[in-house]
């Protein structure tokens, strides 16, 4: 300890302690980041929906109302359809974790996959919504360049050139799609949660979404052309990098220079 | 101030310049310092011990080396690693394997060469401080008479005086050229194209009906196709164009002013009375081009019925004519007229009332 106490001065033990410091945070970030999670598709009968009302009324029911035709804390579920659900409670937003502007995707849904399918299977029943997409518009495989397209047009505004989200007013935010399943992205649009509005099947065609979730895997799974993209956010936070971690390098190397060796 | 000051300052100067200490100073203090010369020079390890200085050399080396190595690398990847490899890099992940490779042996290349230099100049280098008078600045009488001198022969043999037709013209030809630079500044911008630009402006696609006499339909962005009224459904967003922009003179001058954002409203929360007469059912379109500096305005909060414009975060409130509830935007977005024709499409009845976009001079 004593040799290292005796080099804290040193003229690069700034810049080493620069590049741990990166390195943990890096590394942190990596072991904590939100990992994706893959599901099966929802089929609705009436032992579901039993089931799925039992599961309402014992974790949902509080706020949304016995009958899901809402109360003071939670709106009517009636209507909603199957895809808000499996939306809502796949990501984890729901039941919500605590109250805020918004509700947060959680890093693991609070219930298996067969009892979201229940869940949802029950809010199905109480009338018509949106049903959970068939898989074939939800996998990929459309076209990326007319999906790239639909995609700046109609979500880049919020959700970033490159889907990494961005922010909204007071507090609300557009989350990053980098991890998001593209069923989730599917009925994200189809339902329009939160702050974010509707793109039903006569705006955004099935198609155009499946177009849409292929450009954003591709844009996940593209390798890095020039090293680290810094979070993919824009000129701001690259031109924050440049001045601040850059230009100290330039300055600590300015400082190292002028010194002298004795 | 009295011609007797500046000779007094100039006195002053050169008293001082000549080292006169004659200037004496109100708070006592010495009228000049002593020059306290340079610090003791303080020896490297290396000036003394051969070893250390030895030492010192094999390091200097190793990083010219180093740089060699990369150099070397660098070309064997450029021809070794396919375009198509990709790598996963901690920190970075999947990256393309030439590009790493390539910017890796470039920076030891280039690192091993300065640190090398850096390292030999600090250690090896002789480091003894050494003091170089400045000369004076004024070049000497005869040098100035002289650079004068060739100015005028060089005039005399252009025949400046001799032939002044060539000077005048010259003159002239020259003077005239800053009329052109001029000219561009005042005629585009300022009053010759006025009425032009400000007609543009406040003018949009939607004022003008199709060559077939019909009101221009709105159209999916980017698809161009037409919407149907029972498309709209609550809580929707359509990115809307006009029918027929790609017909248009200048389709991306149209696009830019004749953007318009198509929303789903519960009519109940609808506040302005001349709003829900301009939309259909609650269903009403707003022009996309923020009245602050023109970028478009996109992010819809459906449960708010706030629209917020990305760059300078001006907020609108869709539900009382898109007035400005925050933000540095001027007056409200103007609302576009919307009914169904016979088909059930969506169509723009007449233009915007009021000019798109940020405020101009002669904006009524």
């Amino acid at each position: 300890m004593s040799a290292l106490a005796a080099r804290r001065r040193h003229p690069a033990a700034l810049l080493i302690v620069l590049i741990f410091a990166m390195a943990v945070l890096g590394g942190l970030y990596a072991v904590l980041a939100p990992k994706s999670a893959d599901a099966a598709e929802a089929t609705a009968n009436s032992g579901q929906i039993t089931a799925g009302r039992q599961l309402f009324i014992s974790n949902c029911a509080s706020c949304h109302g016995s009958n899901a035709a809402g109360g003071p804390a939670g709106p009517s579920l009636v209507g909603v359809g199957a895809a808000s659900v499996d939306f809502q409670v796949g990501t984890g937003r729901m039941p919500l974790q605590q109250p805020g502007v918004q509700a947060q995707r959680a890093n693991k849904p609070q219930f298996t996959q067969a009892e979201i399918n229940q869940l949802a299977a029950y809010v199905a029943s109480l009338g018509t919504g949106p049903a959970v997409p068939p898989s074939q518009y939800t996998n990929g495989g459309g076209n990326i360049a007319k999906g790239g397209e639909l995609f700046r047009v109609n979500c880049a505004m919020c959700h970033n050139f490159a889907g990494s989200g961005g922010a909204l007013t007071r507090g609300k935010y557009a989350p990053s799609l980098m991890d998001v399943s593209g069923k989730h992205v599917y009925e994200a649009m189809l339902t329009g949660p939160q702050s974010m509005p509707v793109f039903n099947d006569t705006n955004l065609s099935p198609q155009d979404k499946k177009d849409i979730i292929s450009y954003l895997k591709n844009v996940k799974e593209e390798p890095s052309q020039g090293g680290h993209n810094l979070g993919l956010f824009g000129p701001v936070p690259e031109g924050m990098f440049a001045w601040t971690i850059g230009i100290g390098i330039l300055i600590g190397a300015a400082v190292w220079l002028g010194r002298k060796a004795a | 101030m009295t011609i007797d000051q500046p000779r007094n300052d100039k006195d002053g100067a050169v008293s001082s310049h000549d080292g006169h200490s004659e200037v004496a100073t109100r708070d006592g203090a010495p009228a000049q310092f002593e020059n306290p010369g340079l610090p003791p020079h303080v020896h490297r390890a290396g000036d003394h011990d051969e070893k250390a200085a030895k030492r010192s050399e094999r390091q200097v080396a190793a990083l010219f080396t180093m740089s060699m190595l990369g150099t070397v690398l660098f070309i064997v990847s450029y021809f070794a690693i396919s375009a198509d490899d990709v790598v996963t890099l901690p920190l970075i992940g999947p990256m393309k394997a030439l590009h790493a490779a390539l910017g890796t042996t470039l920076a030891m290349s280039l690192l091993g060469i300065g640190l090398g230099a850096v390292h030999w100049a600090k250690t090896l280098m002789s480091d003894e401080e050494v003091v170089e008078e400045r000369h004076t600045l004024r070049s000497p009488d005869e040098a100035r008479d002289g650079a004068l001198k060739i100015l005028e022969e060089g005039a005399e043999s252009a025949q400046l005086k001799r032939r002044p037709l060539v000077k005048y013209t010259l003159g002239a030809s020259m003077g005239l050229f800053a009329l052109p630079l001029g000219l561009q500044l005042v005629g585009s911008l300022g009053p010759l194209r006025r009425s032009k630009v400000v007609g543009d402006l406040q003018t949009t696609l939607w004022d003008s009906k199709l060559p077939n006499g019909k009101p221009r339909r709105l159209m999916r962005d980017p698809d161009n196709t037409p919407i149907r009224l029972s498309d709209v459904t609550l809580g929707s967003v359509f990115h809307v164009l006009p029918e027929g922009i790609d017909e248009a003179a200048h389709p991306q001058n149209e696009k830019v002013k004749a953007s318009v954002i198509l929303v789903s409203l519960e009519e109940s929360v609808i506040k302005s009375a001349r709003e829900k007469a301009w939309g259909i059912g609650g269903v009403v379109a707003y022009s996309k081009i923020c009245t602050h500096v023109g970028c478009p305005v996109g992010l819809y909060e459906q449960q708010t019925h706030h629209l917020l414009c990305p760059c300078h975060q001006s907020t609108f409130d869709m539900t009382d004519d898109c007035k400005v509830v925050f933000g540095p935007a001027g007056h409200p977005l103007p609302q576009l007229k919307i009914s169904v024709d016979t088909e059930g499409y969506i169509v723009a009845d007449q233009g915007f009332k009021e000019p798109v976009g940020p405020s101009f001079w002669e904006r009524s």
